[in-house]
């Protein structure tokens, strides 16, 4: 139980570092909702892990509960995290309409460079896991 | 309970939908009920600010819940003199994006602006650890699209990396703050003050590592040196009326830094000694030189102005970095100080920009009207934020100083100090004198070559676009001439942050109450059960599983 929580926080966590230190807003936009995925399992885990146990205490002290507060604070963390991640996902797309590509550095030259390089871009699906090492 | 210690985060709340959804096609009611909401808010700060001169820490219990179980508010000297500052800067700013136009050139200004200050008002208020996350969110949120506000490719770009590296920042703060609740068991803050000094040495381990995620968590938005490289780019390019508003933004994660180092952790806790300080110094001594080298190499006056932020924000991290009392009211002192005078540049430098020929580019073009008016202007607010004397960023670098000078590296920080004034004069200096005087002998190009519609000429600044540049500048002024009564209450502000007692008795109540919870639950090692335990007493169900009871 212990190890499968543990690396599956290490996992999303090590996936989305990776994603969110590339340069197109696509894979960035992934990368942070893995990392979100991975601190919403890890503050689900930080009341300790119980099994089968309901987020109830009973009225016997001994008896095994599981802690709810973390679950509170998971929800909290999903609901806001899934906001954000809309509001990156419109922001992102609307710097690409304007600007044609959706570098996260996005600087003139970088441009020009990706333009001579490339195609120029045609739609967002052509954004995620290219080559990023042009410029 | 003293009920109006909530209203600064209620009252945006509810203004803020009503403008959002009842008056979107109204401008005028929009922007009357914003100024309207904004000086009731600024009414409501000084009322509080008031009430915590007798020294008292006021708690609002949310819900009626006791406290480290439900959600308080604390209200203490320290949030009330941020809460005025807030609404202060909140309205000049208002002031300035209504006069410019500026709240007209995209939708929401006013709702997001409103949102704006409940979140940070919350921040402010909150005695709660998640609480603060929270409102970190909610003024995040409303900051993303109040920085994206009119729109425009390089303003958009910016956009997008100031919202992945804050998205980012969240991330590391719900990690941190799991850390935390896994160690202490708790987040409400008094009582994580209380538990962080129960903890056996050897647990320290966690807690450092809660306690260093943290301090990069609030770094990333006091824009101290790893991570201070969103700042320029995000002022230079947000609307200028925002950039002005966000000028409290950095101020809010030096609060966090002050709240959670100050009255959390400290030097008294098992393993966290002076883990603050030995980190917080270093990165503040390289902010303030990168600030300081980047004035020298800004091209655009708004870059300038978001560098000279950087450096404020240096010489502000480095007296808090101290954690000393004096030191630390010294610091409060600059950061009103800083605020302020980083919001007059930017409304100011929005006034000029915009009646230039070639906008923020440091490069000569016509002069624009009243050149002599905006050359004073721009001269007091270089000045304000240089930190030359007669106005109070003088007095503030000065007591930082002061409060350095008896600690180690004090060599360094003052070396770094001034030297970084000096290249800000310098750089300031350099800017006035191309944008206003050699400007002032070159004829306004007309040039319609390169396909531009002609553009009607620049209109003088009215009186009320001014008026809140002219405001930020008098408060300075006020700073300077009242230093004395001002210093007295920051003074006593940091008096009341370093006697720990007075914050957690207030929030937690009684301590011996508070003990004999703790007891009850100290085999659990964690908070919320002692209280459980206490209430769930007509529960029927007694078959308990009496499997797995590892909550240690």
């Amino acid at each position: 139980m212990e190890i499968v929580i543990s690396s599956a926080i290490g996992i999303l966590t090590a996936g989305g570092v990776y994603l969110i230190l590339r340069l197109r807003s696509f894979s960035v936009i992934l990368g942070l909702s893995l990392l979100s995925y991975a601190v919403n399992l890890f503050l689900f885990s930080t009341g300790r892990l119980t099994v089968n146990a309901p987020p109830i205490l009973s009225p016997y002290g001994d008896a095994s509960y599981t802690d709810p507060l973390p679950q509170a604070l998971v929800l909290t963390a999903i609901v806001i995290s899934f906001g954000m991640t809309a509001v990156l996902v419109m922001i992102s797309l609307g710097a690409y309409l304007e600007s044609g590509h959706d570098r996260v550095d996005g600087e003139e030259p970088l441009k020009d460079a990706l333009d001579a390089a490339d195609e120029p871009p045609a739609g967002p699906e052509t954004s995620g896991g290219r080559k990023e090492n042009i410029a | 309970m003293n009920h109006w210690m909530i209203a600064p985060v209620v009252l945006p709340a509810l203004v803020a939908p009503l403008i959002a959804y009842l008056m979107r096609y109204d401008q005028v009611l929009a922007r009357v009920t914003s100024v309207v909401a904004t000086l009731a808010l600024l009414v409501i700060s000084i009322g509080l600010a008031v009430q915590t001169t007798d020294g008292q820490v006021r708690v609002y219990h949310l819900g009626n819940w006791d406290a480290p179980f439900g959600i308080v508010l604390v209200l203490d000297r320290l949030s009330a003199l941020l809460l005025v500052v807030t609404s202060a800067l909140a309205l000049l700013t208002l002031v300035h994006a209504i006069a410019t136009d500026w709240d007209r050139a995209g939708r929401h200004f006013h709702a997001l602006f409103q949102f704006q200050l409940m979140g940070i008002s919350g921040a402010f208020l909150t005695g709660d650890a998640f609480n603060l996350f929270v409102f970190f969110e909610v003024l995040l949120i409303a900051s993303y699209g109040l920085m994206i506000h009119g729109g425009g490719r390089a303003r958009l770009r910016a956009g997008v990396r100031y919202v992945v590296m804050n998205l980012a920042g969240s991330t590391l703060f719900l990690f941190a703050l799991g850390t935390l609740y896994a160690v202490a068991g708790t987040l409400n803050m008094a009582d994580l003050a209380v538990k962080v000094r129960e903890m056996p040495l050897e647990e320290a381990a966690l807690l450092r590592v809660a306690a260093i995620l943290l301090m990069v968590v609030f770094s990333i938005k006091a824009a101290l040196f790893p991570v201070q490289f969103w700042l320029p780019g995000t002022y230079a390019n947000a609307p200028a009326p925002v950039a002005a508003l966000f000028a409290i933004m950095t101020k809010v994660g030096a609060y966090a830094l002050i709240r959670m180092y100050i009255t959390v952790f400290g030097p008294d806790v098992p393993g966290i000694d002076s883990l603050a300080s030995d980190w917080l110094m270093p990165a503040a001594v390289i902010t303030l030189a990168l600030g300081a080298v980047g004035v020298m190499g800004a091209r655009r006056l708004m870059t300038l102005v978001s560098f000279a932020v950087i450096v404020s924000m240096g010489t502000l991290m480095l007296g808090v970095s101290a954690f000393t009392p004096v030191a630390t009211s010294a610091s409060l002192y600059y950061l009103v100080h800083s605020t302020f005078a980083a919001a007059a540049l930017f409304m100011l430098c929005d006034l000029v920009v915009t009646r230039r020929s070639n906008g923020d580019a440091l490069f000569l073009s016509g002069a624009t009207p009243q050149n002599g008016l905006f050359a004073a202007l721009f001269f007091a607010g270089a000045i304000a934020i240089a930190g030359l004397p007669p106005l109070s960023g003088f007095l503030g670098k000065l007591m930082i100083l002061q409060a350095l000078f008896d600690r180690p590296w004090a060599w360094l920080t003052w070396a770094v100090i001034l030297i970084g004034s000096l290249l800000t004069i310098i750089g300031f200096s350099r800017a006035g004198s191309l944008i206003f005087w050699k400007s002032a002998t070159v004829p306004a190009p007309e040039e319609p070559a390169e396909g531009a519609p002609v553009t009607e000429p620049p209109t003088p600044a009215s009186a009320m676009a001014l008026a809140p540049t002219f405001g930020a500048l008098a408060l300075l002024a006020a700073m300077t001439v009242l230093a004395g009564p001002m210093m007295r209450y920051t003074d006593a502000t940091a008096q009341q942050l370093f006697e720990r007692e007075g914050y957690v008795g207030a929030v937690l109540g009684p301590r011996e109450m508070h003990k004999t919870l703790h007891h009850d639950d100290a085999e659990h090692g964690e908070g919320s059960p002692g209280k459980a335990e206490l209430d769930a007493s007509g529960h029927g169900d007694a078959t308990g599983h009496q499997d797995q009871g590892d909550h240690e």
